[in-house]
């Protein structure tokens, strides 16, 4: 698949070295065509608005830096891959370069990560060492969406408190930066109605605490618990299982103004977590949920 | 004095200028044209639908390739942060080539389905909302500029003229695929798909 033809790789070879040869033919042709060899005070003969131009031979330094420019090249082609199909004496190839730096770093890291895999994530947060490296990952990888210091922001989940949407314990974090989470919040404006979504927006503010309207409350109560209910439970505590938020703790991932609140239950909310394990693999992952675990676990 | 012949006569050295600068393009370039290794692509490739194609003009027209590669280098420090090094093969479909050459912000080569949805339209609308030590320009515009798909099925039928297998089903349904679409979802179609078909 790499290969040229060998109409192809005859061309290279032959422009390639042609101008090498060309170029150093043309420098000895010229030189030995030079009227003097050393430096004198003649001039070519011509003259513009007052200027002349000596008739001296190429500096010496300057044609012997060409010549080494000539051998280095030469060199150069016959040692790597240069000239066509032509492999080079020492073999190079730009997969196998590549392929040797991985090698070392497997071999300089690889038994750490593999000792960090055999160890629990409960007991890695412990691990000064580990939660370095699980920093520099997080930074790379999470910080985009949920901070660099790991506190979130308006849609991205701050990792730093006891709050969990799909669960805190080692286990289940570990479960969302492998295979991802996908958040099914369904807009209920179309089923509630304006004041529908007003009254049980009341009735989420009444959760945690916030000044409400009564008798909204009341009604919203009831639209509650036929509507919500399944989800955010009959305590509005949420619900690991589907990354129900609790509603009665005033962490607000979509904002907590009664018009955030209104909103999110209009329209629904979708929040997504991609999976990691294709990208960091299931060494690191596990180093990251290690990190993000230390976060709310000190 | 044979050099003078050259350096008095215009279109004589223009003439050997060329020959002689071209040396390194027929060498360098011409020879990949003929290259399976350039020329297929790699198993998988599809050609971007009608939506991440109007993306792709829209990330050329805000110069987003100005500040942002696709291009991952084979080396691990490239690979440890990006994902696998960029093949040829995957660009056979590209035209032109949006490789880049300068990285202000990080190299978007994999950035395809890292990201969710809905981080790439806040992070464009303004890319502090979410990182707040970034400097990349906000693009709040995209959000109300709406696509009108005229040019969508002519863009489609001039890449088939350079190879990209465009059915005619495709062309004949792209305008209606992107009428009315904002570009951001143009756009962020376009980038969720950068860099998927190779497997990590």
């Amino acid at each position: 698949m790499n290969e040229l033809t060998s109409f192809w790789s005859g061309w290279i070879i032959v422009i390639s070295l042609g101008s090498i040869f060309g170029s150093f033919i043309l420098l000895s042709v010229v030189r030995k065509g030079q009227r003097f060899n050393s430096e004198t005070e003649q001039t070519m003969g011509h003259e513009f608005d007052g200027i002349e131009e000596y008739d001296n031979p190429l500096p010496r330094w300057w044609y012997w830096m060409f010549v080494l420019t000539v051998i280095f090249a030469l060199a150069y082609l016959a040692l790597y891959p240069g000239l066509g199909n032509y492999k080079g004496l020492l073999g190079w190839t730009q997969e196998s370069s590549y392929e040797r730096e991985v090698a070392k770093a497997e071999a300089e890291f690889g038994p750490m990560f593999a000792q960090f895999s055999q160890t629990p994530i409960e007991e890695l947060a412990q691990n000064d060492q580990a939660m370095r490296i699980g920093q520099r990952l997080f930074a790379n990888n999470c910080a985009q969406c949920h901070g660099s210091a790991a506190t979130g922001s308006y849609g991205f989940p701050n990792l730093t408190d006891d709050d969990w949407l799909y669960g805190g314990n080692a286990a289940a974090i570990s479960h969302t930066i492998l295979n991802g989470r996908m958040a099914a919040m369904p807009a209920w404006g179309p089923m509630l109605g304006e004041e529908g979504v007003h009254n049980v927006s009341q009735y989420v503010l009444s959760l945690s605490s916030k000044e409400t309207d009564v008798k909204a409350v009341q009604k919203g109560q009831q639209l509650y618990a036929t509507n919500c209910l399944a989800c955010h439970g009959a305590e509005g505590k949420g619900n690991h299982l589907f990354g129900a938020p609790n509603l009665t703790d005033n962490i607000w991932l979509y904002g907590g103004s009664p018009q955030q609140v209104m909103q999110t239950i209009r329209n629904g909310r979708n929040g997504q977590m991609p999976a990691w394990e294709g990208i960091l693999g299931k060494d690191k992952a596990h180093v990251v949920a290690g990190y993000v675990y230390s976060l709310s676990n000190q | 004095m044979r050099h003078e012949v050259i350096e008095k006569n215009m279109g004589l050295m223009i003439i050997l200028i060329v020959v002689a600068i071209s040396f390194g393009a027929l060498v360098e370039i011409i020879p990949l044209f003929f290259m399976k290794q350039t020329t297929q692509p790699v198993e998988n490739l599809k050609p971007l639908t009608a939506l991440e194609l109007e993306g792709r003009d829209i990330y050329q027209r805000e110069g987003c390739l100005s500040c942002h590669s696709q291009m991952i280098r084979p080396f691990r420090a490239e690979t440890e942060r990006y994902g696998p090094y960029s093949v040829a093969g995957e660009s056979v479909y590209d035209h032109p080539f949006l490789w880049g050459s300068k990285r202000t912000g990080p190299d978007l080569a994999r950035v395809g389905q890292r990201y969710s949805d809905e981080w790439q339209r806040a992070h464009l609308y303004n890319p502090r909302d979410v990182v707040p030590e970034s400097n990349m320009p906000g693009f709040p515009w995209l959000f109300e500029n709406k696509i009108d798909g005229n040019d969508t099925a002519d863009k489609m039928s001039a890449l088939r003229m350079v190879g990209v297998p465009y059915t005619d089903e495709q062309i004949a349904s792209a305008k209606t695929e992107v009428r009315g679409k904002r570009e951001i979802d143009a756009l962020v179609a376009y980038l969720q798909q950068l860099g998927t078909v190779i497997e990590r």
